[in-house]
């Protein structure tokens, strides 16, 4: 085994292992949430992935981005054959592992990869353009700096240097093969769509010794920047790309406007409702119960897993943002916001309590140090954010269970809504109007 | 102007009648001075179609829906189990209201509660009857050459998928329908859903109703068509704010209908 292949191992190994690792920390995060069953209706989630997250049904609202975001996305897809050829090169040291056994399948696939990559590289450009360039607002919202600025900006340069190493890789090996002097077997051009004129264009004129060093510098840039890629993966916002598939599959299948049905209420209401029901007896006593839960949300650890998962989906395009009304007319309020927050509360609570032991708390929680009263208080609950997302995120349900706490466990709420439950509670309806009188329209002029 | 014929459940009951569908008025539609002529458009429509109807009258009580929204599940919870005692005492299957926040939770939120009907928007219900051949709209000069656009409420529209039923109803109509930039699956929220009809709004550059009068004003229309008393509520201030309101006029879809087919 050749120097190469030993040290292509060991970093694959090591960057591969690193992923797998911190995979695993972000599983034991989205675990800090409560259980809620989504085993149902199998075939059903199984469309809406297939439709959400392989078909990307929900990018086609907006065509220009949607456009250039399926061609990062099958280049994406298509070159993970390449990706597999290198893999199975650097351990071998072969050169171009496929190519024999696949004959002109292989110039094909190649060839539709190159294409591919010449798209990706110019929605790589549309997208540095719109982010930085084009100023679109969702791009610029008060969330989007700093961090998650640069980390948008780091895939797109990480994109762009893929492809080019791909490129550079590709074109001079093709001048080399012309020569006779390729480490692949056969001589003569390769018919790759691209690297067949672009090769000879660029690399023609250059020393077969330069040409040599420059393919390996291909070969290696494209897999470092890949390894690169997916150490870097688990610190980004870039995710979406594997969690847009269970997210989508768990996503909720109920109409929208349907809010989930808190049980051990309904438990409390029948016993107040039912006339036979002692109102001094004990409790009946369950060995097995925990803690009691609190009603709604005031950290991570009372949302569910869904909605701590739907946070590392999340890849902050803000379109939920950009369709929230509160948002458009300047209040505080951004679902993409409360999203970062659940991930960035998850990860630190997650930490924290690897550190420290599971049952120690740090003092923080999610509403209070991230999310204030003001951004829950402003939705108006219509369903924009959720209908926006491409990988159907739900902040709403989130925001909702924010107010249940708030509402429930410290009744912290703007006065108006307490008179308006106080009305409905005296009333009947939520304005000060008698009972009494609510058939009086019939007889009004 | 005929006198409405509004029986309540009970008097149903008391004489031994049957009911086809209840119509949950709603504590706009039964309160608020604007909604009220909502209310009664329906129910001219409702009568001039013969429908076997009857309404709870003072036995029918707030859905819980704002309490919901607001967090107050044990509210909700309280008014829905209340109020499916009633629909099961009264043996109710089918249900139609005009407002879609009573629509949605009586729809998808009292089944988990036990409170299973057959629960329809009134815009649904004046699609059919026109459909069935039950109601005629003669459009007439009355609409001739005027523009007409329909904001979608976000509890009919993304909250439960109804697009296309106030859309083919107000076709019949024989108006111009336009539709603002946002509309359907993308419609802006006039600012009232979440319980926020009942608060002031949050600090901010705009009121929301403002920014949707504006779409909707930028199309010059004759008629806001709504589907929601909220909304109505909403765009009518809208549109007072823009001192536009002796050219402009907020409509329920019912009160068009009831309007065109010459009921009134």
């Amino acid at each position: 085994m050749t120097i190469s292949s030993i040290v292509f191992i060991l970093l694959f190994l090591g960057c591969t292992g690193f992923f797998a690792y911190k995979v695993k920390l972000i599983l034991s995060n989205i675990r800090l949430g409560r259980d809620v069953d989504r085993s149902d209706n199998k075939g059903e989630r199984w469309k809406t992935m297939a439709r959400v997250a392989l078909g990307q049904s929900k990018m086609t609202a907006r065509p220009i981005a949607a456009v250039m975001h399926i061609f990062i996305y099958v280049a994406f897809i298509f070159t993970q054959i390449e990706l597999i050829e290198i893999i199975m090169d650097g351990v071998t040291g072969h050169h171009r592992f496929f190519m024999e056994a696949l004959g002109g399948l292989y110039t094909f696939i190649i060839s539709l990869i190159e294409v591919l990559s010449l798209l990706a590289l110019i929605a790589t450009f549309t997208f540095l353009a719109r982010r930085n360039l084009l100023k679109i607002p969702r791009f610029h919202k008060s969330e989007m700096t700093g961090w998650p600025k640069l980390d948008g900006n780091i895939i797109l340069y990480l994109e762009f240097l893929l492809v080019m190493f791909i490129f550079t890789m590709n074109g001079t090996d093709e001048v080399l093969h012309l020569r006779g002097e390729s480490h692949a077997a056969g001589s003569g051009g390769f018919g790759f769509a691209l690297s067949s004129w672009m090769g000879p264009a660029f690399f023609g004129g250059m020393e077969t010794s330069t040409l040599l060093l420059l393919e390996r510098i291909g070969w290696w840039g494209h897999i470092v920047v890949v390894l690169g890629f997916i150490t870097y993966l688990p610190f980004s916002k870039h995710l979406h790309i594997f969690w847009a598939f269970p997210n989508t599959y768990y996503s909720k299948l109920t109409k929208k406007g349907q809010f989930t049905n808190m049980e051990s209420v309904t438990n409390e209401v029948k016993l107040m409702l039912d006339p036979n029901a002692d109102p001094f007896a004990a409790p009946p006593v369950d060995e097995n119960a925990g803690p009691p839960q609190r009603f709604g949300a005031k950290d991570v650890a009372d949302l569910t897993w869904a909605n701590i998962m739907n946070a590392y989906t999340c890849t902050e395009c803000g379109r939920c943002t950009s369709e929230c009304p509160a948002n458009v007319t300047g209040k505080k309020l951004s679902p993409r916001k409360i999203m970062m927050d659940v991930r960035d509360r998850a990860e630190e609570l997650g930490e924290f309590k690897r550190k420290n032991g599971v049952d120690q708390e740090d003092g923080k929680s999610l509403l209070g140090d991230y999310i204030t009263e003001e951004e829950v208080w402003a939705c108006t609950s219509c369903n924009a954010c959720v209908q926006a997302c491409p990988v159907n995120i739900d902040p709403l349900e989130i925001i909702i269970d924010l107010r249940r706490y708030l509402v429930m466990e410290e009744s912290k709420l703007p006065s108006e809504l307490a008179v308006m439950a106080t009305n409905i509670e005296n009333n009947q309806a939520p304005w000060q109007f008698s009972p009494a009188d609510r058939l009086n329209w019939k007889d009004e002029a | 102007m005929s006198e409405l014929r509004v029986p309540t459940m009970a008097q149903m009951m008391a004489e031994g009648k049957s009911t086809d569908i209840l119509f949950w008025v709603g504590c706009s539609g039964s309160f608020d001075d604007r909604a009220k002529k909502i209310t009664k458009a329906l129910v001219k429509i409702l009568n001039h179609c013969n429908v076997n109807f009857a309404v709870l009258g003072t036995e029918e009580s707030c859905t819980g829906d704002p309490a919901k929204r607001a967090g107050n599940e044990f509210l909700f919870q309280m008014q829905a189990m209340m109020n499916i005692q009633v629909f099961d005492g009264y043996q109710v299957k089918k249900i139609v209201t005009a407002c879609p926040h009573c629509f949605n939770t009586l729809k998808n939120e009292y089944p988990e509660l036990g409170g299973n009907y057959d629960v329809i928007h009134h815009t649904q219900l004046i699609q059919d009857l026109i459909n069935n051949g039950q109601l005629k709209v003669v459009g007439g000069d009355t609409f001739k050459g005027k523009k007409i656009t329909f904001h979608d409420p976000c509890y009919l529209g993304r909250a439960n998928d109804v697009y296309e039923a106030p859309r083919a109803v107000l076709e019949k109509l024989d108006a111009e329908l336009v539709e603002m930039k946002r509309c359907k699956t993308k419609g802006l929220c006039c600012g009232a859903g979440g319980a926020q009809m009942f608060k002031e709004a949050e600090k901010g550059d705009k009121e929301i109703n403002i920014e949707r009068t504006e779409e909707a004003l930028e199309l010059n229309p004759n008629v806001i068509a709504t589907g929601c008393p909220f909304c109505n509520t909403m765009m009518t201030d809208g549109v007072k704010n823009f001192n536009k309101e002796s050219e402009i006029e907020v409509l329920d879809v019912a009160e068009l209908i009831a309007g065109a087919a010459d009921l009134v």
